[in-house]
């Protein structure tokens, strides 16, 4: 009786062991907190380690990680402080999740590009949750495959445009996913060149020197639902293809050569569903084909689109165009792209049928968009009368509008809420 | 002391007159309406004030260089009557000239503010605000000048009254017909300061720019724009603004002054 009391006993004990050890670390991953040098704990770890950071300050930098399916998880208050030495973390090994650290202070150069996470030929990598401040770069992703960048608040040094780097910057990679960070006081916001099959959404670029999003070389990829504000030059996306750009905000970025987005040699693109308020320049088009341009809502900016001759293709429909000072502005009176269905909140004619649908074409041009084009100087005349009359006469018999620029089937309502 | 009495008496008369005559209660009601429909269609305080810059800079100056001129025409025999009483030609002036502005300022205050106060929004609006009726009431104070210098120029009512369209229609469309013109006669020439001088020359275009670099810096934040902001904006810029409309007041007025004074009644 005694002896089985035992043994049941000493069996639970074992069944209990291997279960701790289980729900500890499944898969036969371990944990090992760091005690001093993360370097060095990070030398010593094997595959499938997870490296718990404790709170306190780190003064370390170019900490490398070579090993495959490591995880650097900081606990609240883990920082670790580059004290302007190069780079911080740098990653060239597969499957690595780095969250919840503190990184800060990276070197500045004029020639290198130092940054808080370097990503190197890495695939399959997550960084999540992480605090960047005062750094060149924030995150870099270099050559590398199938990663997210996700929840980090990344905040630059707001130096000079010059030596200042961008918040994620990735470069020759594809199929990362770029949400929900925020980002400020960078070079860029975010930028991209050579990547493909990038997701960025949700994330919110605010007051960057350049562009909240740079966009260059890249195709089939996606951002909807970011919101870039008052960055010193709005968004900017060329030579690239296939980008859908959907329920973004773009709004004050404001400056003699702002714009919520600046397209430059785009095609097959589609832009729909975002807002654009306050810009200087909404949209800027230079030399895109085959964008469609789609239930946007414009309002109060200074230009909502500009669109160069070059441009051709592109479609316009669904938008609302609301108390913007020039509605559409082109430098020629040749024009080969379609606008039809938009809402113009200075249309001023009439609906006899009923139908939602104004019976009498709009031209959104203003003979002042196209005087102030020839010459800047006469934007000193916004809101004089003068003007207005000259619009007017120009509207009733047009001479120096492009004729085909015309909206056909203009809205007598605003599509958008 | 004397002096001071007899034209605080003299405009006291004047405005009870003035208050007499309907058109001020007409004026009073049309910025009412315009401001509350405003709120009723747009909605937010700051497209108000931004739709109301446009009627401020078209109606005001019209209003104040047709009434102005009218109401000293008719008061001819009324100054006259005064002149025989032992007052001074000074305070009968400066009587009129009160007698003429303070009401149409008063009005065109009260008529934008008291939709902004039932409406909720005028604490939150006041800077923005404040600026638009400042604007309002300079330009009703110089066209009501430019009025008083065209009624002591020509005894003839017709011919002032027309004198007044043109003046009018000169400073809202034909002068910035012929700043476009300079624009164009001399696009390959940095124009950015002579045009700036130019539009400051005449008061309605500096109202204009003055109330586009408050309310609408987006489109004036291009290239071109910045530099016109740079300098209206500047605190140089807005004493600049305030020296020209000063001008604009004293210059029309001295000379009417000097007129009225010497004049053969």
């Amino acid at each position: 009786m005694k002896k089985s009391i035992k043994k049941i006993l000493l069996l639970v004990v074992l069944l209990l062991v291997v279960a701790v050890s289980l729900a500890a670390s499944p898969y036969g991953e371990r944990e090992i907190r760091v005690d001093g040098s993360i370097a060095a704990a990070v030398e010593q770890a094997s595959p499938g380690d997870i490296l718990i950071i404790p709170e306190g300050v780190y003064r370390e930098s170019g900490i490398t990680l070579k090993t495959n399916r490591i995880t650097l998880r900081g606990e609240p208050g883990a920082v670790i402080d580059g004290e302007g030495n190069g780079h911080i973390l740098i990653i060239k090994a597969d499957s690595v999740h780095i969250e919840g650290l503190t990184v800060r202070n990276t070197g500045l150069s004029h020639v290198r590009d130092y940054s808080a996470i370097r990503l190197e030929g890495a695939a399959h990598f997550r960084v999540n949750n992480n605090r960047l401040e005062n750094n060149m770069f924030g995150i870099y992703v270099s050559r590398s495959a199938q990663g997210e960048v996700t929840g980090n608040r990344i905040a630059g040094g707001g130096a000079r445009e010059s030596n200042s780097g961008n918040g994620v910057h990735i470069f020759d990679s594809q199929k990362v996913k770029v949400s929900e960070n925020h980002i400020s006081l960078h070079r860029d916001g975010i930028y991209l060149e050579f990547a493909t099959s990038v997701e960025i959404t949700q994330n919110v670029a605010i007051d960057n020197m350049r562009y909240g999003l740079h966009y260059m070389f890249s195709r089939d990829s996606v951002y909807s639902g970011n919101e870039f504000r008052r960055n010193n030059a709005g968004v900017a996306v060329m030579y690239s293809r296939d980008v859908v750009m959907n329920d973004n905000i773009f709004a004050d970025n404001l400056g003699p050569a702002s714009y919520g987005i600046l397209m430059k040699e785009i095609s097959g693109s589609e832009v729909a569903g975002n807002r654009f308020e306050n810009n200087t320049i909404a949209l800027y088009s230079e030399g895109s084909s085959r964008v469609r341009i789609e239930n946007n809502s414009f309002k109060q900016n200074g230009w909502a689109v500009k669109i160069w001759a070059n441009s051709t293709d592109n479609v316009f429909s669904g938008n609302a165009f609301i108390d913007n000072t020039f509605d559409v502005a082109t430098n020629s009176r040749q024009h080969y792209n379609t606008f039809a269905g938009n809402y113009w909140s200075n249309y001023d004619g009439y609906d006899l049928a009923g139908d939602g649908i104004g019976d009498v074409p709009h031209r959104p041009v203003r003979l002042y968009s196209i005087i102030v084009e020839r010459n800047p100087v006469s934007l000193i005349l916004h809101r004089s009368l003068f003007i207005d009359v000259l619009d007017l006469a120009e509207r009733v018999m047009p001479a120096l509008t492009p004729e085909t620029l015309v909206d056909e089937k203009p809205l007598m309502k605003s599509p958008l809420p | 002391m004397k002096m001071n009495t007899n034209t605080l008496k003299l405009i006291k008369y004047q405005l009870r007159d003035v208050m007499r005559s309907r058109w001020v209660l007409f004026y009073l009601a049309f910025f009412i309406l315009i401001t509350d429909a405003l709120f009723r269609f747009g909605g937010s305080g700051d497209r108000v004030i931004l739709s109301l810059m446009n009627v401020v800079l078209l109606v005001i100056p019209l209003v104040s260089i047709m009434l102005g001129t009218m109401y000293l025409y008719n008061s001819r025999e009324y100054t006259e009557l005064m002149l025989s009483q032992p007052v001074k030609r000074i305070q009968m002036f400066a009587a009129l000239f009160s007698g003429l502005v303070l009401p149409l300022a008063a009005t065109v205050s009260v008529g934008i503010a008291l939709p902004f106060i039932w409406n909720g929004v005028l604490l939150s609006h006041i800077g923005a605000l404040g600026y638009l009726l400042a604007t309002a009431v300079a330009l009703t104070i110089i066209f009501s000048a430019l009025a008083f210098a065209i009624g002591l120029l020509t005894e003839d009512k017709i011919k002032g009254l027309g004198l007044a369209v043109v003046l009018w229609l000169f400073f809202a469309v034909i002068y910035d017909g012929l700043i476009l013109l300079v624009i164009y006669m001399f696009s390959h020439y940095p124009l950015q300061q002579p045009v700036l001088i130019m539009s400051m020359l005449n008061p309605l275009d500096l109202a204009r720019i003055a109330l586009l670099i408050q309310f609408e810096a987006s489109t004036l934040m291009g290239f071109t724009g910045a530099v016109f902001q740079r300098f209206f904006g500047s605190m140089s810029g807005q004493i600049a603004i305030v020296l020209v409309m000063v001008a604009w007041i004293s210059i029309p007025l001295g000379w009417g002054a000097r007129r009225f004074i010497r004049k053969d009644f």
